[in-house]
């Protein structure tokens, strides 16, 4: 189903703009996104950042504008699942994991296959599978408590749980909302260099608060303000932009 | 020639279905062994001793089960069935239906529409094709989609399509606009009392507020035989032991594992790349059909169908057993609907008016203090 040409951006947002009652959430936006990307978004609060990764997931229909994965995926069209299919994979601010399956189940669910209703009723796993699934907790670093039930999972284990979720679909794109919230630092540190280890492999967009964290990952930064991009370059460039502190120290 | 058979044969290993593996292995390791030991244990008891107790034991003797306990017995196992097809959309699924006794009574329906016709002109007007109250309604025909009713195949597919194929569209328009949770209740709540409605008129022709009653048989067997009723009987315990099996491999598959996760994370599993409304669709039709089994079952052995069974309340107690047995056990809520419909039958003898207020006092204990039901205090204490 992916003929998409190795060529070309991964993400391509032009004008996209998404009202609530008159309110502009997202105003005439655009955004490239390379193959292999390391990207973050920041920006105040209501910048329009969860808006953005909606209309990338589906799950916000924009009002105007372009949204396209790829060459051959319209994301304006299809639905989130389909979306999800054609490898494009969301972490949300909260982590949301099945909290009554075991961290090998939660894997097991999320693993890329055919996930339709008659397949899933007769699917066995493959060897092959296992191995994935294997592969990817040790990249996590949940290997030893691959039987223990999610919910008992502390909070930064089920953040990389929710990261191994994402993984094992093998998305070209990968969105992380906030993956650091509420973490200690020895554990951000450990996402950081999670992250850095997948980009290249994958296309990632983070979108953070924690200034230190961006400082310890960003190679390229964009800022949004008023649903608007204000500035685009390294961090050392949009940190001097005038109009990015005026934003930041306005507040 | 050996080519050929070669040939022939490599070609059947390639038409059957590779994934399909006879779930004999399974099978054993389906639940614990003491599990097991009493599943099959209580399926010998119902459906090979109370038989024998009730048909060859005299009734002086003091081991004799007599018709009245049959009859229950039978009532509750059709109950039973009822509350494990609902624990598979509720416990499982996380749709709480607080209509699933309009499916149970549609099955009910459809095969008491084949036990009205069995009456043949046995009935009080002696007509030989139409059911007594269509005769006292002066219709000189049967409506036609009473049409192919005395045939007792076309009925048995009808007890399992009028329920599947209400719950298909029903679900697919509610599960389609992603309607959940109370909202999703309230609408089946609000469904089974427009069905009731329904067939409370007897313009509907189904014997409006009296439903179907006096029967006289069932192929032939006539239901006032006792051995008729122990058969129904068996009939009824064998449905529930493969309802449980079925139910048990269904939500130890994989399968069972994104129904769990949709019930935990709806949108996690959207973003995993499931259309969690298939899944919804595929659970909620099979309960139904289910119910609609149990609901056939029920009707012969209890002698009649009316529309109080799609009666609101009906359906709340359907969610009251499983509540009260386990959620998401499958077993608990077999218990569950044993214990107070077991209860009920004495106290509604016993102290009639108490009853309702017994029903909502057990409801305010095991929501307050047994969230888990009456199995999840074994469970605790295994841990």
């Amino acid at each position: 189903m992916n003929l998409d040409t190795p060529r070309g951006p991964v993400l391509y947002l032009d004008g996209v703009t998404v009202s609530f009652d008159g309110f502009k959430a997202l105003d005439s936006l655009s955004l490239i996104v390379e193959p292999g990307e390391l990207r973050c978004i920041i920006g105040p609060n209501g910048a329009g950042k969860t808006t953005m990764m909606d209309v990338i997931t589906g799950k916000t229909r924009p009002d105007a504008g372009e949204a396209h994965f790829g060459n051959s995926h319209d994301l304006t069209r299809l639905s989130e699942p389909e979306i999800a299919r054609a490898g494009i994979g969301r972490k949300f601010q909260k982590p949301t994991i099945f909290k009554n399956h075991t961290v090998f189940e939660n894997l097991e669910v999320a693993l890329k296959t055919d996930k339709r209703v008659l397949p899933t009723l007769r699917s066995e796993r493959t060897p092959e599978q296992d191995a994935r699934i294997d592969e990817v907790l040790g990249l996590i670093g949940l290997r030893h408590k691959a039987e223990r039930k999610a919910d008992l999972l502390s909070h930064g284990e089920k953040q990389w749980l929710e990261i191994g979720m994402l993984l094992v679909q093998d998305p070209r794109l990968l969105l992380l909302d906030e993956p650091v919230a509420g973490m200690s630092d020895e554990e951000t540190a450990r996402t950081g260099e999670l992250l850095e280890s997948l980009a290249g492999k994958h296309s990632l967009v983070v979108v953070e608060h924690d200034m230190h964290f961006v400082e310890s990952i960003a190679r390229k930064v964009t800022v949004l303000h008023e649903g608007r991009l204000l500035a685009e370059g390294t961090l050392e460039t949009v940190r001097e932009d005038p109009r990015v502190i005026d934003v930041y120290l306005g507040r | 020639m050996a080519t050929m058979t070669r040939r022939l044969l490599s070609l059947g290993g390639n038409l059957s279905w590779p994934q399909w593996k006879l779930p004999g292995a399974g099978l054993r390791t389906l639940f614990p062994r003491w599990t097991w030991a009493i599943v099959l244990g209580g399926y010998a008891v119902l459906a090979l001793l109370v038989p024998v107790l009730n048909l060859a034991v005299p009734a002086s003797s003091a081991l004799h089960v007599s018709d009245y306990w049959v009859a229950l017995g039978g009532k509750i196992l059709c109950y039973a069935t009822v509350a494990l097809a609902m624990d598979l959309v509720w416990g499982y699924a996380g749709i709480l239906s607080l209509g699933h006794g309009l499916f149970f009574a549609l099955g009910g329906y459809a095969m008491g529409m084949y036990l009205m016709r069995a009456i043949g002109s046995d009935g009080v007007y002696g007509d030989p094709v139409l059911p007594d109250f269509m005769v006292f309604l002066d219709w000189k025909a049967l409506p036609w989609y009473w049409r192919g009713s005395n045939s007792f195949l076309q009925q048995a597919a009808m007890v399992i399509l009028a329920p599947s194929l209400l719950a298909f569209v029903f679900g697919w328009f509610a599960f389609r606009s992603r309607i959940r949770g109370v909202y999703f209740s309230i609408i089946t709540q609000a469904l089974t009392f427009a069905f009731m409605l329904l067939f409370f008129r007897n313009q509907t022709g189904f014997g409006g507020n009296n439903g179907f009653t006096d029967f006289k048989r069932i192929l032939g067997f006539p239901l006032a035989n006792p051995r008729t009723r122990i058969v129904l009987f068996a009939l009824s315990a064998t449905l529930l032991l493969l309802a449980l099996i079925g139910c048990r491999l269904l939500v130890r598959s994989k399968f069972g594992r994104v129904l769990t996760a949709i019930r935990d994370a709806e949108d996690r599993v959207r973003f995993c790349g499931y259309d969690p409304v298939g899944f919804k669709l595929f659970v909620w039709t099979l309960s139904a059909a289910i119910c609609g089994i149990a609901g056939a079952l029920y009707v012969p052995q209890v002698g009649i169908i009316n529309p109080s069974e799609m009666s609101p309340a009906n359906s709340v107690e359907i969610a009251i057993w499983v509540a009260v047995g386990g959620r998401g056990t499958l077993l608990g809520p077999i218990l569950g609907a044993a214990l107070i419909n077991g209860a009920k039958s004495w106290l509604t003898v016993a102290a009639p008016e108490l009853w309702l207020y017994a029903l909502g006092l057990l409801f305010i204990v095991v929501t307050r203090w047994l969230p888990d039901g009456v199995l999840g205090l074994f469970r605790r204490e295994g841990k």
